[in-house]
């Protein structure tokens, strides 16, 4: 095989290490003394990291001319989506324990947990239309549709902010990257209008 | 002798045996360190591994839960001091160094005065005392901890009518401390009680847990234990103790007034801002099992919910 044709597949491995390590940890009594939190702060943290990778795709292909990147960003975008849902599963099951009552309660009484459950349901659209059969029927309207990225960026990292009790130092370091990420795109966009006047 | 003094309800037969088991470990253990001993003869082994506080009396306040693994007490811990993780302060707090500790206790009080931390401990008969822990973060522990009542120490210091509150201080030595470094908390962690909360007989004064001294991470070389607030409450490594007339600035509420009261009792019916308090995760259990409900006063009603009498909890939370 070409490595063209193994690009994929040996991204895909890499992108699933971080869940193999939690499981493995699980049953190697790895998570330490509180394996619930272990497990909802990772899911969490790689939702979040796999957004930024997915948002660093366009940038590193202007940068680097491989126009070969771009296969890639489907599937970083599904794996945001992918530890987004093992992140709201772990939260519904070890935090909560399938308590609907207490779950609508927190969606609407904390504005973390509220901000937190819109990030997911802006993600659902976007995983649901990441097929070619949707690209080629919403035409213009897909990338529209799929500019919802830079909310959700945004609303996760506040996210991120909103649970944090005293130490910044995660969320300051997201959002500093997430601000060159969309600098990137309002300089882009800018200059675009320029050339266009 | 346990059976004997704690209410008979509260007693699982399989928990006295986990308790009476921890006992008898630590005895073999000592009794094999004294062999070892005899047989290489080599003074420098001798007590090593023997517990600090081997005979320790019991508490009719004591818990019967099962106990929380040590390993589990000292591997995660929030002590910002020692770093903001909850696996820092372990790594961290690896080289501190408690002794020699000396503590100061002025303000109103009769006997003001700078203490070596054996001394100031010495009066008091230390006794085991297990008792549950609540993190304000929804986790909780139960933990064997090695104190004497801080009601003791305090009737030794004759406090004055204008006494109304104590504040204590942790050590802050950002050389000793590395978190402090890093202004995560405005330094040094301060916290207080009001008097009767002080006075009354479940707040201890920990100076060691498991039979043994404090880890570092728990707070050495001494600490307060209030079981019915909640964890924050516990200020570790405790420097200064102050008798005032006015309600002290915890350090908590200075940063988060709306998230963090003075009082801070275990309630599962006033939510912090950001997570109800009405379950908790007790730590050692499955994690894919329901957490358990938290308890009024974190189950010490019993003891102190006439402290509170007339009080409104919502708004003195």
């Amino acid at each position: 095989m070409s490595v063209h044709k193994m690009l994929k597949p040996v991204v895909f491995i890499f992108c699933l290490l971080p869940l193999m390590m939690i499981m493995w940890q699980a049953f190697t009594n790895g998570l330490g003394a509180n394996p619930a939190e272990t497990i909802l702060d990772a899911m969490g943290n790689w939702a979040v990291y796999f957004l930024l990778i997915t948002l660093t795709v366009t940038p590193l292909r202007r940068l680097t001319g491989w126009g070969g990147i771009v296969r890639l960003r489907r599937m970083f975008g599904l794996f945001v989506f992918f530890y987004a849902s093992l992140h709201l599963l772990s939260y519904i099951w070890f935090d909560q324990y399938f308590d609907w009552h207490e779950i609508v309660n927190d969606i609407i009484k904390r504005p973390f947990i509220s901000l937190g459950f819109m990030t997911f349901v802006l993600l659902i659209p976007l995983m649901l239309t990441s097929n070619k059969a949707m690209i080629i029927r919403l035409k213009a309207n897909w990338k529209r549709l799929h500019q919802l990225v830079y909310p959700i960026a945004i609303m996760a990292t506040v996210h991120f902010f909103l649970m944090t009790r005293a130490d910044f130092q995660q969320p300051v370091i997201i959002a500093l990257i997430l601000s060159v990420l969309l600098m990137y795109r309002l300089v882009v966009y800018f200059q675009k209008k320029a050339a266009r006047l | 002798m346990s059976f004997l003094i704690k209410k008979p309800d509260d007693i699982k037969s399989s928990e006295i045996t986990s308790q009476s088991v921890y006992h008898e470990r630590r005895e073999f253990i000592k009794k094999m360190s004294l062999a070892t001993t005899a047989l290489i003869g080599a003074g420098h082994l001798s007590l090593a591994e023997a517990k600090a506080y081997p005979e320790l009396a019991k508490s009719q306040f004591s818990s019967a839960d099962k106990l929380t693994s040590l390993d589990d007490i000292k591997s995660y811990n929030n002590f910002y001091e020692f770093g903001t993780g909850k696996v820092d302060p372990a790594k961290n707090a690896k080289n501190f160094n408690p002794k020699p500790w000396s503590i100061a206790v002025e303000g109103e009080i009769e006997k003001p005065g700078v203490f070596d931390l054996e001394d100031f401990v010495k009066p008091y008969a230390l006794e085991e005392r297990i008792y549950r822990f609540r993190c304000v973060e929804g986790w909780s522990m139960v933990i064997p901890w090695v104190g004497f009542p801080l009601a003791d120490m305090i009737k030794q210091f004759k406090p004055t009518s204008k006494a109304k509150y104590v504040e204590f201080v942790t050590l802050y030595d950002k050389e000793k401390m590395p978190g402090q470094a890093i202004r995560v908390l405005p330094w040094p962690y301060t916290e207080g009680l009001r008097i009767d909360e002080a006075m009354n007989p479940l707040t201890l004064m920990a100076v060691g847990l498991y039979g043994d001294e404090l880890p570092n991470q728990n707070g050495a070389p001494i600490r307060l234990v209030v079981p019915w607030k909640y964890g924050f409450k516990n200020i570790k490594s405790i420097v200064k103790i102050r008798f005032t007339e006015h309600e002290p600035v915890s350090t908590w509420h200075k940063i988060g007034p709306k998230e963090y009261g003075f009082y801070s009792n275990v309630n599962p019916d006033v939510d912090h801002p950001r997570w109800s308090q009405k379950t908790e995760r007790r730590i050692g259990e499955p994690f894919w099992s329901p957490k358990i409900q938290t308890q009024m006063f974190n189950g010490y009603s019993e003891q102190v919910a006439h402290l509170y009498s007339g009080m409104d909890l919502k708004r003195f939370f």
